[in-house]
């Protein structure tokens, strides 16, 4: 199964990677606010992720790590 | 002693430097220091050097600053304009604590001024050469022999404190040829540079070399601790000459070229009776402020009078250092005119008339 | 299996760049660059006066921070002192097209062998938002409110094709963060200039397109879009010079 999991913390609410995933999977996440004061990006629908790492590639801040699982 | 060679002032400064095992000048063609990068030019390549002429004085001071930072010992040349380029650039230097030697040609100024020689970079070099409180050390050779033992002595003061020093000659001294013994320079332990842009080769945290310190406490502090070491420079590193000071009543403090032609004043003066006596400074930072403070102390002196090729810069500093205790005056030539031994003479003696009211 | 984490060539410290702000991505491509290169033990990055002057904050590798456009002079006094480390500036439009615009020259004219990693973001960031020597014609900024006229603020320079006429340049590549794929192509061109700088072959530069959303008034998407719509027709992505390439004529 593909994860990303997200250092809230260092998220800056940017939403660059909203806007590269390409299976629309990733959101910022308005129920909570992180130490910075940002909506945090988030995945709610884990199992659609592919681990592409788009998201990840566009983060400028290295909030996102990706992990593919092994089929 | 080994056998003297005949040679230029600027000259001097090169052969010495590369004694010092400087292997990296970088520089910028400028009147009357030009001997310097074509002699560096010539030689540096025999040794395995470097010789670069960058595209201006302000790449070449932060050339200076990236071998420094990379723990290489490095010296660049200038005259007057272009030393006042290379002032941000020193301030960094200094605000990262680097050593690199750092050597002024004085010229005539303001301005592009003139070619002739000149000591009116004095404020420059010992209170304005940089913004933010800093000070560099600067020497003040006064002979070819001094352009290559200073040179030597600068290189080893740049390494023990971390700092620039300054060679402060002028066109002069430059462009005379003296004979000159090479060899004469003792050998001083240097703190190693463990703190070098090296690369850190995974076997030690990266090295940072900076100036900035974005909360006004951290950069506070740094300066405090600077200052403590300009502090102990003061202790430790002023030099000096006496000529004749024991029983004069009119000291002349000059430096440089001027003080070989105040010390033929001196001998003048005496010969008529005026009991004329020399100080010269061979360090003007740290400045010789407590041993001049002394000299006013005496009874016999009455009256000094500074001797610089300028309207009167190292007075003041002669002023503050005994506290006005005795009467300062100050003759001086400028714009690259060098003063006659009897101008001197004619100043001697009419300060020495009126000296000592106080 | 972790396919994506940060790179060890960059420290834990969390930028300080704005939310959006593509800094941050070209700061990490030339950590990968370094890392996948094994570079990050002998080299020396120089940090500029910009947004990316607290560089030296972040890359694991021994850092100095230079005055306001003199990283190029600087890289070269680091590389002549020691030409068997790699080095490397990291620079805004200001630093290096404005203040350092003859150091830049210079290096190039010099063939030094050091890598520049330029970040064209058409406009002054740290500073609050003033006009660049990049700042697009009509593009307003704080100093150019009326938007960047030719008879008063000139035209824009275009760094690489400027550098690549000069014979010491061995590879100039603009290229730009606006989307995966020119990440990942900027990846590669960034790590082919360390590649060219090893071998010695002269000045290598990568101009990378870049966003501000703080001071272009966009949002960190919609910045994005500005780089392809506004930037891109005037700064064509490409390669300049590649003196790796045979037959590349110049």
């Amino acid at each position: 199964m593909n994860k990303v999991t997200f250092k809230i913390d260092l998220c800056k609410g940017c939403g660059l990677c909203v806007n590269a995933c390409p299976k629309k999977i990733v959101l910022l996440d308005d129920k909570q606010i992180n130490a910075k004061g940002y909506h945090p990006a988030c995945v709610l629908e884990m199992e659609k992720c592919i681990g592409c790492a788009m998201c990840a590639t566009m983060c400028p801040d290295l909030v996102i790590i990706v992990e593919k699982g092994d089929k | 002693m080994s056998e003297k060679v005949l040679m230029k002032g600027n000259e001097a400064i090169a052969e010495a430097t590369i004694r010092a095992g400087c292997k990296l000048f970088f520089g910028y063609p400028i009147t009357p220091q030009n001997e310097i990068p074509e002699y560096m030019a010539k030689n540096m390549p025999k040794i395995g050097g470097l010789c670069l002429q960058a595209e201006s004085e302000v790449a070449a001071i932060n050339m200076v600053l990236g071998a420094a930072a990379a723990g290489a010992r490095v010296i660049t040349s200038s005259s007057s304009p272009g030393i006042s380029l290379k002032g941000e650039g020193i301030s960094y230097i200094v605000g990262s604590d680097l050593p690199c030697v750092i050597v002024n040609v004085q010229r005539g100024g303001p301005g592009l001024g003139g070619i002739q020689p000149a000591q009116s970079d004095y404020n420059q070099a010992t209170k304005a050469l940089g913004h933010g409180d800093m000070h560099i050390i600067v020497l003040a050779p006064s002979s070819v022999q001094e352009m290559a033992t200073l040179t030597g002595e600068a290189f080893d003061l740049a390494d023990i404190y971390r700092m620039p020093v300054m060679l402060l000659a002028d066109g002069a001294l430059g462009q005379m040829m003296e004979p000159v013994d090479l060899e004469a320079k003792e050998k001083r332990t240097l703190p190693p540079k463990d703190w070098a842009c090296t690369g850190h080769g995974g076997k030690r945290p990266y090295n940072v070399v900076n100036s900035l310190y974005i909360q006004p406490d951290v950069l506070e502090k740094t300066i405090i601790e600077r200052f403590k070491k300009y502090d102990e420079i003061k202790q430790k590193e002023v030099k000096y000459e006496e000529y004749l000071t024991d029983d004069a009543e009119i000291i002349l403090v000059s430096y440089g070229i001027t003080a070989r032609i105040a010390k033929t004043a001196v001998k003048h003066a005496r010969t008529m009776g005026i009991k004329a006596g020399l100080f010269r400074p061979v360090t003007l930072f740290p400045f010789p402020s407590e041993q001049l403070d002394r000299l006013a102390d005496k009874t016999s002196v009455k009256t000094f009078l500074s001797v610089e090729m300028n309207m009167g810069q190292m007075i003041n500093d002669i002023k503050v250092a005994i506290n006005c205790k005795k009467d300062v005056y100050h003759f001086g030539r400028t714009g690259g005119v060098i003063p006659t031994p009897d101008e001197i003479l004619e100043n001697i003696k009419k300060y020495a008339a009126v000296g000592g009211k106080i | 299996m972790v396919v994506f984490k940060k790179p060890h060539a960059l420290t834990e410290t969390p930028f300080h760049y704005c939310p959006g702000c593509t800094h941050g991505i070209i700061h990490r491509l030339v950590a990968e660059a370094l890392e996948a290169l094994g570079l990050e033990g002998s080299t020396i990055g120089v940090a500029p006066v910009g947004c990316s002057v607290f560089a030296y904050n972040y890359f694991n590798c021994d850092m100095i921070q230079a005055p306001h456009g003199r990283a190029p002079a600087v890289a070269t006094g680091v590389k002549r002192a020691d030409p068997t480390k790699t080095v490397f500036t990291y620079q805004g439009d200001g630093d290096l097209a404005a203040i350092g615009t003859a150091e830049t020259i210079h290096v190039g004219a010099r063939a030094e062998n050091i890598t520049i990693i330029f970040v064209n973001n058409a406009i002054y960031g740290m500073t609050g938002g003033q006009m660049a020597p990049t700042t697009l014609i009509g593009q307003v900024t704080t100093t150019t409110p009326y938007g960047r006229k030719n008879d008063v603020q000139g035209s824009p320079i275009r760094v690489c094709e400027m550098l690549s006429t000069l014979d010491g340049v061995a590879y100039a590549e603009r290229v730009s963060v606006d989307s995966v794929k020119n990440v990942l192509s900027a990846k590669k061109a960034i790590k082919k200039a360390f590649e060219i700088q090893s071998k010695g072959l002269g000045l290598t530069i990568v101009e990378v397109l870049s966003t501000c959303p703080t001071n272009w008034g966009l949002s960190p998407v919609k910045s994005l879009d500005w780089v392809r719509e506004a930037m891109m027709p005037y700064y064509p992505l490409g390669v300049y010079k590649d003196v790796t390439k045979e037959g590349e004529q110049k």
